[in-house]
C-alpha cells in the first residue's frame, strides 16, 4: 500500500535522503533505524508533508494515490499519521476539541457522517483511559503541561482514535521510562491490524522487544543500507551501525 | 516572503463585509469646526441654552489642547477642518413606517433586527431593543413601548435632553469631563447623536439593549455620545456594534460614552467595533479614538466592559472604571484583533478610590500580518482603598513573524492594604503548529480559528450569547487570508 520510489528529498540545500526504495504492505510493522542524521526522520517527514524539505525525485504513493501531490492535511485525510518525535502543545485549545476537529476532518474527507458530541466523547474517553490518561485530561490544552510520556500518550491517542492507513511513529519511544514504554506498546500493538500498516523510526531495539517488526531496515547516508528480520536489529544492537556503508 | 514562517506569512486579500455605500439623500455640514458649526448642530437638535453653553465651553477648551502622542500609533496629522461635522439622512423618520426604505436595507444587510415584528415573531431569539445611529443621527429606537412599561427610558440622547433634562445635565461630562482628553473635548462640543439609558431604582432591564452605528457619508466624522445611568439596585445589559463602508480615505470616530451606577447597580457594557480597518497597505479605515469609561459611584456597584476589537484602521481606546463606591467592582475583558497594517493602543484604567473595591482586566491581544497591537493600562490604588485588589492577566498572540505585540502596564499603589496582581503571556502561531493540525487533517483557516478561539474563550464568555457566536465569526473573517 505504501510505496516509494528512488525518493530523493533536500532540507534546505542539503540533501538528505539520496534514493529510497520501500514497499510497505497491509498488516505489517516496518521499523527503520539507522546512525544520527542517516535521514530516519527525514523520510517520515517527507511522506507527512512538513514544510521546508524539497523533494528533489522520485514518487510516494499511499494505496496508489500520489501523495507528493498533496498538502499535508489531505494526506492525513487519505490516512496517513505521524506521531511526532516532539509533541508541541497548542495552548488554549483543549484536547478534547483538537481531537474533535481532527476526527471532524477526516470523517469528512472520507464520506462520512459527524459524530455527535456523546459518540465522540464516549470514544475518546475509552481511548484515554485505555493510555492511562486522567478525566481531566481531555479538558487540557494540547499537550499543554504535559510530561514528556504523556505527550507521547497523546500521540497514540489520537492514532487510535484516528485510525490511519499507515502510521509514522518518529522516535515514539525516546524519553520514555520503562512503565510509560509499556502503555505506549500496548497502545501500538492494540491498533496493528490487518488494514493498516506502521513504520517505526527508531534508535534502540528495545522498543523492537514490545513493538515486533516484520521488517528491519537501516538507513546510511540517506539510503537503505540493509534490511532483514527482527534478528537483524539485535544482530544492529551488538554490532552498532558501523559496519554498514551506503550502497553504492 | 521565505522563511521558517512563510506559510503563516502569507496573506491575501480581506474581506470586509460591511463596507458597502448607502446611496441615501443626506443633509451634510460643509467641513470646518468653528463657534457657527456648534450653533447649528445644538440648532439642529433644538437644544436648551445650557447644553450649548456646554459645548460652546467644550470647544473653546479643545482649541487649547493638543493631540495625545503617547500612543503607540502613528499617522499622518488630521485636519479637523477638513471633516465634516454633522450629517443625517434627509427624510427625518418618525417611526419606523417612516424610515427611508433604503436605510432600512442597510441595516438588514448589516443583520440588525429593526422590525419589532420580525424579532417578536422569533419566540425563540432573546428579544434586543435596537438604537440605531446612521452617520450622526438615531434614525430609529425599537420596542420602546415595552420598556417604558419597566420605567427604562432608552432613546436618542437629542430626545432626552428634551425628555429628562434634569438627568442629561446631571450626568453628562461627570464621568468624562469636556477636557479630560483633546478627543473627549472634540466631542462634547461636536456631538450629534447617541443613545440614552436611565433604568430606574430596582428595576431589571427587561432585554438587552442595543446600539448599532454606521458611518455612511464621506469626509464625515462621527461624534456620537452616550450616557447609561443605573439607579439604586438595577441591572443593564448593553450592547454596541459598528460598521462603516469601505473608502480609501480615513474616517475619524471620536465617541464618549459614560456609565454611571448607583448603589447595588450593574451595568454590563458590550462591544463588537468592526469598523472599516483599511486595506492590505493601510488605505483608508477609520480612527476610532474612543473615551469610555464608568463611574461605580454607589456602594456594591459593578461595571464590566467587554470588548471584541477587530475593526478600524487605528483604535485609540481604555474603557474604564472609576470604583468610588465601597465594594464596588470592575471589569475589562478584551479581545483586539489587528490584521494587516492596522494599529491598536488599548487597554483599561481601574482606579480604585473606595474600600474593598475589586477589579478584574482580562486582555487578550491577536496580531497578524504587518499590524501593531499594544495593550496599555493603568491600575491605581488611592490612599483610601484599603483591602483593594486588582488581577491583570494580559495575553498576547502573534500570527506570523511581521507584527507586533506590546504591553504597557501602569500600576501605582498609594496603600499597602491593596493587593495588585499582573500576569502576561506571549505565545505565537508558528508554521510547527499549522503542521501539528495538518497532520491531523485540519486545515490552516481552521487551525487558526481554533487557534484564536481557544485563545479568546475566557472573553467571549462574558458576551451575550448571540454578540459571542456573532464575535467568532468576525475574528474568523477578519483573521481570512492571514495564513497561506
Amino acid at each position: 500500500m505504501l510505496r516509494i520510489e528512488n525518493l530523493h528529498a533536500n532540507a534546505g540545500d542539503e540533501p538528505i535522503l539520496r534514493g529510497v526504495n520501500l514497499v510497505v504492505r497491509p498488516g505489517e510493522v516496518h521499523a527503520l533505524m539507522g546512525p544520527n542524521g542517516s535521514g530516519k526522520s527525514t523520510l517520515a517527514n517527507v511522506i507527512a508533508g512538513r514544510p521546508g524539505y524539497d523533494v528533489t525525485a522520485g514518487s510516494v504513493s499511499l494505496d496508489g494515490v500520489d501523495l507528493l501531490a498533496l498538502p499535508p492535511e489531505e494526506r492525513a485525510q487519505q490516512g496517513v499519521f505521524m506521531a511526532f518525535q516532539y509533541p508541541i502543545e497548542i495552548p488554549g485549545v483543549s484536547n478534547m476539541e483538537f481531537l474533535k476537529a481532527a476526527l471532524d476532518s477526516r470523517n469528512a474527507a472520507q464520506g462520512r457522517p459527524e459524530l455527535s458530541a456523546v459518540q465522540f466523547l464516549k470514544l475518546a474517553r475509552a481511548a484515554a483511559e485505555r493510555l492511562g490518561l486522567g478525566p481531566e485530561f481531555g479538558k487540557r490544552g494540547v499537550n499543554e503541561g504535559f510530561s514528556g510520556g504523556e505527550k507521547k500518550r497523546n500521540e497514540i491517542l489520537q492514532m487510535l482514535l484516528l485510525e490511519p492507513r499507515l502510521a509514522l511513529l518518529d522516535e515514539t519511544d525516546s524519553g520514555l521510562d520503562i512503565d510509560s514504554l509499556g502503555t505506549v506498546a500496548a497502545g501500538v500493538n492494540a491498533f496493528a491490524g490487518e488494514d493498516n500498516a506502521i513504520v517505526l523510526v527508531t534508535h534502540y531495539a528495545r522498543l523492537l522487544e514490545h513493538i515486533v517488526p516484520d521488517h528491519v531496515h537501516v538507513l546510511v547516508a540517506g539510503r537503505i543500507a540493509r534490511s532483514g528480520d527482527k534478528s537483524f536489529a539485535l544482530e544492529i544492537e551488538a554490532k552498532g551501525y558501523g559496519w554498514l556503508t551506503a550502497p553504492a | 516572503m521565505s522563511g521558517p514562517n512563510a506559510a503563516v506569512g502569507e496573506r491575501l486579500a480581506q474581506d470586509y463585509a460591511a463596507g458597502f455605500v448607502t446611496d441615501i439623500e443626506s443633509e451634510t455640514l460643509p467641513p470646518g469646526l468653528n463657534e457657527a458649526t456648534v450653533r447649528f448642530i445644538s440648532g439642529k437638535k433644538s437644544e436648551p441654552a445650557w447644553l450649548l453653553a456646554w459645548r460652546l465651553q467644550a470647544l473653546a477648551r479643545w482649541r487649547k489642547m493638543t493631540a495625545p502622542q503617547w500612543a503607540h500609533v502613528t499617522f499622518p496629522p488630521i485636519d479637523f477642518d477638513a471633516i465634516s461635522y454633522y450629517s443625517a439622512p434627509k427624510q427625518g423618520p418618525k417611526s419606523l413606517d417612516e424610515v427611508d426604505p433604503e436605510l432600512l436595507r442597510t441595516y438588514e444587510k448589516l443583520g440588525i433586527p429593526l422590525h419589532e415584528r420580525a424579532a417578536l415573531a422569533g419566540v425563540e431569539t432573546p428579544q434586543v431593543a435596537v438604537d440605531a445611529v446612521f452617520d450622526s443621527v438615531s434614525v430609529v429606537t425599537t420596542f420602546k413601548e415595552k420598556l417604558r412599561e419597566a420605567g427604562v427610558i432608552f432613546c436618542p440622547i437629542a430626545e432626552a435632553v428634551r425628555e429628562c433634562p434634569e438627568l442629561v445635565q446631571k450626568y453628562l461630562g461627570s464621568v468624562v469631563p469636556q477636557s479630560d482628553n483633546f478627543y473627549a473635548a472634540l466631542n462634547s462640543a461636536t456631538f450629534s447623536d447617541g443613545s440614552f439609558v436611565y433604568v430606574p431604582k430596582h428595576t431589571r432591564c427587561p432585554m438587552e439593549l442595543s446600539t448599532y452605528f454606521r458611518i455612511n457619508a464621506a469626509n464625515t466624522g462621527q461624534f456620537e455620545r452616550t450616557l447609561i445611568i443605573a439607579d439604586e439596585g438595577s441591572y443593564v445589559s448593553y450592547l454596541e456594534g459598528c460598521t462603516a463602508p469601505m473608502r480609501d480615505e480615513n474616517q475619524l470616530h471620536a465617541a464618549v460614552v459614560e456609565l454611571v451606577a448607583l448603589d447595588d447597580a450593574e451595568i454590563k457594557y458590550s462591544t463588537v467595533q468592526n469598523w472599516y480597518p483599511g486595506d492590505e497597505q493601510g488605505r483608508g479605515g477609520i480612527y476610532n479614538f474612543v473615551t469610555k469609561r464608568g463611574a461605580c459611584l454607589g456602594a456594591r456597584s459593578k461595571i464590566s466592559w467587554t470588548q471584541v476589537e477587530t475593526g478600524s484602521a487605528i483604535t485609540w481606546k481604555y474603557p474604564s472604571v472609576v470604583l468610588r463606591g465601597d465594594g464596588s467592582v470592575g471589569e475589562f475583558h478584551s479581545v483586539a484583533l489587528t490584521n494587516n497594517r492596522q494599529q491598536a493602543d488599548t487597554g483599561t484604567k481601574m482606579l480604585h478610590i473606595g474600600r474593598d473595591t475589586k477589579s478584574t482586566i482580562v486582555s487578550k491581544g491577536i496580531s497578524a500580518g504587518r499590524s501593531q497591537n499594544a495593550y496599555r493600562g493603568r491600575v491605581l490604588m488611592n490612599p483610601g482603598a484599603s483591602g483593594a485588589r486588582n488581577y491583570t492577566q494580559c495575553d498576547s498572540l502573534l500570527i506570523g513573524d511581521e507584527c507586533g505585540a506590546h504591553t504597557f502596564p501602569h500600576i501605582e499603589s498609594r496603600t499597602p492594604e491593596a493587593i495588585v496582581e499582573h500576569e502576561a503571556s506571549t505565545s505565537k502561531v508558528s508554521d510547527e503548529h499549522l503542521f501539528l493540525c495538518a497532520q491531523r487533517g485540519i486545515d490552516a483557516e481552521k487551525a487558526v480559528s481554533m487557534i484564536v478561539n481557544g485563545f479568546c474563550k475566557e472573553v467571549f464568555r462574558e458576551l451575550p450569547m448571540e454578540f459571542a457566536v456573532e464575535a467568532g465569526k468576525l475574528l474568523e473573517v477578519s483573521l481570512e487570508g492571514a495564513v497561506g
